[in-house]
């Protein structure tokens, strides 16, 4: 395994974060509210698992509270696609 | 104007008044609940229970979403269904006239029998009156025995460690969940209740739970074995609530039978959530559904069938996600014993060796365990269990939903030795590129 493997998780972990959102999968939810209850800018992440909404809010640090702490699953980071590919 | 009225405050009732109200904006919609807390999250109770999260957190629903909606919610216990007359009697004595009603009365947890199960100090996990129980008895408690299995056991067993009490979790057979998880599956979890100081007593069948000045004092076992506690909780079982269809003369079999549009024999009357048996069109059976999830789909769908839209309810494949003594878990499909004909065969692995999937979604990693179960059938993966890591959870429930032709990487799943988690990234990527055109 190259040193490259050993970065590779970091590595995807701080391409979500710059360039990724929260979104939510209603089907993993069971709205506890625990993602909610832990977002350091008090966005309604529960309320976005509800509807479906990816959590666009300008003020989500993409910290990764709420996706590590929901017992469920129901989150995870996804590319915005604000942003184009860099070249391979 | 039309009035709909929803019996049941759980996920399923208030599911299907939006559903309802997206499509009628006059229609009058009454809410009729006897849980006098209302709307909350039932699975949060277990992260209650644990101190993950506080009790006003567990309301999704502030007041004005309920005035929003333009819904008016009667506290109260309805008794009997007056059919004929199209009224709802609630608590034996008013009356409510319905156009169209809606039985969301969900299922309760089934009683324990054994002599001594009505002392204080037994327990189990209902709703929030019984959650605000268990913590308080978990606080003078020091010893405490959970019977039962599956999930709901486990998270009684979690919330009680997490409140420091000391668990003895007695399970009749040789190891937990052996319905659904193999035997690797539920050795990782019984690892980790030991670490957390759980006694795991196997082969252990309660015949009499004994007492003290009314007050839990003790276990007897089937073989003799005494176990003392001063609390205990359990799980044996949910049962549909159906005294209310039963009185009415609606049809009943394990829950409330409903077609696809969630009517009952009734064409006015419809049932939603874990007290309906619905009809899934593929399978031409009718299935109990206990999970939040397809509460919530069903009564949607029966929202939208009482304001007039037919819209038949169809069943995904069965799916659920929860949380086995700190491992996120995802079982998919048909994992247990009594499977379909056409298993060939069972892939298992470690998920660690994975690469990242494209689109970097990230989901839930960073556990200490990674386990992937695959059943595969002759042409398509049959189900799955993910435990631990989640990033192959949804591409690998995507792949059974959509039934997926899975016949060009069956061998390399099966051989000894496969690294599954490529094997299935890799086909992954691929067959998405081609649904995709």
């Amino acid at each position: 395994m190259s040193l490259f493997d050993l970065f590779r998780p970091e590595a995807s972990r701080h391409t979500a974060l710059s360039a990724g959102q929260v979104v939510p999968d209603p089907a993993r939810c069971v709205q506890c509210g625990i993602c909610s209850f832990n977002c350091p800018i008090n966005i309604d992440v529960r309320r976005h698992a509800w509807s479906g909404q990816p959590v666009h809010n300008s003020r989500c640090l993409t910290c990764g509270e709420c996706v590590t702490r929901c017992p469920r699953g129901a989150l995870r980071f996804e590319k915005t696609g604000l942003f184009a590919e860099a070249s391979q | 104007m039309t009035r709909h009225v929803v019996v049941g405050t759980g996920v399923a009732g208030v599911a299907a008044a939006e559903a309802i109200r997206s499509l009628d904006v006059a229609a009058e919609i009454v809410l009729v609940g006897d849980d006098p807390f209302g709307y909350y999250s039932r699975p949060g109770l277990a992260y209650y229970l644990t101190g993950e999260t506080l009790e006003k957190q567990l309301y999704p629903y502030a007041a004005d979403d309920f005035k929003r909606l333009n819904v008016r919610y009667v506290k109260g216990r309805a008794t009997r269904i007056l059919r004929d007359q199209h009224r709802l009697e609630i608590n034996g004595t008013n009356l409510l006239a319905y156009d169209r009603l809606l039985l969301a009365v969900g299922a309760q947890a089934t009683r324990l029998t054994v002599p001594g199960a009505d002392l204080q100090g037994v327990l189990k996990l209902d709703h929030l009156a019984d959650a605000r129980q268990i913590l308080q008895s978990a606080r003078r408690a020091k010893r405490a025995v959970v019977i039962g299995g599956g999930i709901t056991a486990l998270e009684l067993t979690e919330g009680l460690v997490a409140q420091g009490a000391r668990v003895a979790y007695l399970l009749r057979g040789d190891r937990y969940w052996s319905n659904v998880l193999d035997e690797a599956e539920s050795r990782i979890v019984e690892k980790r209740l030991k670490e957390e100081g759980v006694e795991l007593v196997f082969h252990a069948e309660a015949v009499e739970i004994l007492g003290r000045r009314g007050r839990v004092a003790g276990v007897r076992l089937l073989d003799g074995r005494t176990l003392r506690c001063d609390a205990l909780a359990y799980a044996i079982g949910i049962q549909p609530r159906l005294q209310l269809a039963k009185q009415s003369g609606l049809a009943v079999d394990r829950g409330i039978l409903v077609n696809e549009y969630l009517q009952t024999n009734d064409s006015d009357i419809f049932a939603a959530g874990d007290a309906a048996q619905a009809y899934d069109p593929l399978t031409g059976r009718s299935i109990l559904d206990s999970l939040w999830s397809p509460a919530r789909e069903q009564g949607w769908a029966a929202g939208l069938n009482m304001a007039g839209k037919r819209a038949p309810y169809v069943k995904s494949a069965p799916f659920n996600v929860t949380r086995l003594a700190g491992l996120t878990t995802t079982i998919i499909g048909a994992v247990g014993r009594g499977r379909d004909d056409d298993l060939v065969g069972i892939a298992r692995g470690d998920s660690e060796t994975f690469r990242s999937l494209p689109d970097a979604a990230v989901a839930q990693t960073g556990f200490d365990v990674n386990r992937l179960r695959l059943l595969v059938g002759k042409k398509r993966l049959i189900g799955a269990v993910v435990m631990g890591d989640q990033t192959l959870s949804l591409p690998i429930q995507k792949l059974i939903e959509a039934n997926a032709d899975i016949s060009p990487i069956r061998e390399k799943l099966l051989a000894r030795d496969a690294r599954i988690a490529d094997v299935v990234v890799e086909f992954w990527k691929e067959w998405r590129t081609e649904i995709r055109d």
